[in-house]
């Protein structure tokens, strides 16, 4: 690993990272969307958000159970994007699915809980969007910064959450993502008591 | 070098081709598909091929609204039988074999007994209604049905004057409908209709679409079409009408009851829980455009619920 590398892997990553978004605008030019086309935009921008957040989490949990530490280079990238397809799957939503009928999106937003949620996590993730660039890490303090990039862990969960009550009987893919939060989350909270716990045992 | 260039509002051939033309066309594409299909695969099931329905006859009750693709109506379903997704029951739908089959009718009548799909096309006079269907999900298409006034067949079994409802099932087999392997929802499908509306002439018991019968995936071989509620009261791939004297617990009641109610009447005023039921967006079109009551049958149907509270039966 020593030396400088001559392949640029980063714009390579970051290139990967947009296929998703390609990928949609070349369906609708080529009208292989299916026949609900702003569905299909509207769920796989969400889909995206889910994963690049949920990534966005497992990359320090790879740093600490396979020892990687280069894979912390691509963190702040992945969040990028995680706020990226939040942000198109909010305007698609907005601009193209409800036509700005703004009535109707404030109902949504205030009545379904779905949406609230959505919408929360949403809002949650522009402070650390904004807060992502080195220079702001410098001014807030590296404490400050940890602590409020802690709302990682919520944004998640409510993702995962506005994902399950959105669906109508089938539960069994937001309950797999779920799944990957509650192993991301649970490594962490084993990481941090763990070790107490482990005492705990020892001592009875 | 001649390259061609598809953009998405080229007209489909289906635009620019007399649907007379699309459809045989698309008889001999079929054709060539069974042939060789047949080639590769001689020992193994057949995919089931929609034939033409001979002798249609047109219906003054259809709409003249622009008609949504072929393609649309038959890739785009929920059909959970075949999975949850939209494409699933194009996809999953292979192996389903919709001949022979055939409807039990019992309960509260005085004469039961069944009905082959064959002899329902050969003794029924078979018409065509363009009807609008309004998804619970707040999209919408306007789709040929062919098909039996439900009233006609069902006086055929006498119902008894204790019938107060009829209610439907859908097949279970769980090797042609690889869904119901999963407890998604309480298997079979049912659904259920009152007396008057079940005998309403706008009610009907679809055979087929575009001139042909029902693939697999739109409910085949015979499916019920209530225009004025939302798509999943129509039930698909039905086995049993039985004549009942309590209202029927349908599936989606049954899943989630302050959701799903049993009237299930297309009402713009009456939003479902997690979306918005003062518009839809037809499919095919990009603005959403606002729902009807009724669906816009109204006029036809809304004698049927005079003097009920419809926000309390939703
Ligand atoms: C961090 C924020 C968000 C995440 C992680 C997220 C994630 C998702 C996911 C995973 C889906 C389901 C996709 C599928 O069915 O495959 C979805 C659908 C959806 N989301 Fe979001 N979402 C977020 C924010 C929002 C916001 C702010 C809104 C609107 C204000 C919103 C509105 C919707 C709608 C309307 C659907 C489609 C529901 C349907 O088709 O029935 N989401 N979202």
């Amino acid at each position: 690993m020593a030396g400088k590398r001559k392949i640029p892997i980063k714009p390579f990553v970051f290139l990967v990272c947009l296929l998703p978004a390609f990928w949609l605008v070349y369906g609708i030019f080529t009208g292989t969307l299916g026949a609900n086309p702003i569905e299909t935009i509207l769920r796989d921008l969400g889909d995206w958000t889910l994963r690049f957040l949920l990534l966005g989490l497992a990359i320090s949990t790879v740093r600490r159970l396979m020892g990687w530490a280069w894979v912390m280079r691509y963190r702040r990238m992945i969040g990028l994007f995680a706020f990226f397809y939040a942000f198109l799957h909010l305007a698609v939503y907005i601009g193209i699915d409800h036509f700005f009928d703004w009535a109707t999106i404030w109902k949504d937003i205030v009545k379904r809980p779905y949406i609230t949620i959505g919408m929360t996590a949403l809002l949650l993730l522009i402070p650390l969007a904004v807060t992502s660039p080195k220079i702001m890490v410098r001014k807030l303090g590296g404490a400050r910064w940890k602590k409020l990039h802690k709302l990682v862990y919520p944004i998640a969960i409510m993702g995962v959450v506005h994902f399950y009550l959105l669906v109508k009987a089938d539960v069994r893919e937001p309950l797999i993502y779920g799944g990957i939060l509650l192993f991301l989350l649970g490594e962490r909270l084993y990481r941090r008591y763990g070790e107490s716990f482990q005492f705990a045992k020892s001592i009875r | 070098m001649l390259i061609k260039h598809t953009i998405a509002s080229d007209p489909k051939s289906f635009e620019i081709t007399s649907k007379a033309a699309y459809l045989k066309r698309r008889d001999f594409l079929k054709a060539t598909l069974a042939l060789s299909a047949a080639a590769i695969l001689p020992t193994s099931a057949q995919a089931y091929l929609p034939q033409k329905i001979e002798g249609i006859i047109k219906s003054p009750f259809s709409t003249d609204e622009k008609l949504n693709k072929y393609d649309d109506v038959t890739s785009y379903n929920n059909f959970y039988e075949f999975g949850t997704g939209k494409g699933d029951p194009l996809d999953n739908s292979g192996d389903f074999q919709p001949k022979p089959w055939t409807i039990k009718v019992d309960g509260l009548c005085n004469n039961p007994g069944e009905i082959g799909i064959e002899d329902l096309m050969g003794q029924y006079q078979q018409e065509e209604r363009i009807y609008r269907m309004r998804c619970v999900e707040a999209w919408s298409m306007v789709i040929p049905w062919v098909g039996v006034e439900l009233a006609s067949l069902l006086k055929k079994f006498d119902p008894k004057t204790e019938a107060k409802y009829v209610e439907f099932t859908t097949l279970f087999d769980p090797k042609q409908f690889p869904g119901q392997k999963y407890p998604i929802i309480a298997w079979p499908y049912t659904e259920g209709l009152r007396m008057d509306e079940a005998m309403h002439p706008l009610t009907l018991l679809a055979t087929g679409i575009f001139g042909e019968e029902l693939p697999p995936q739109n409910g085949a071989p015979i499916r019920l079409v209530v225009p004025w509620k939302y798509g999943f009261k129509s039930i698909k791939s039905i086995v049993r009408i039985r004549f009942v004297d309590k209202m029927p617990t349908s599936t989606w009641m049954q899943q989630a009851p302050s959701e799903y109610g049993f009237y299930a009447n297309v009402n713009p005023d009456v939003d479902h829980p997690r979306w918005t039921q003062a518009k839809e967006r037809r499919i095919g079109e990009f603005f959403r455009r606002p729902t009807l009551a009724f669906n816009g049958y109204a006029e036809e149907v809304a004698d049927l619920y005079k003097g009920m509270d419809l926000r309390k039966n939703f």
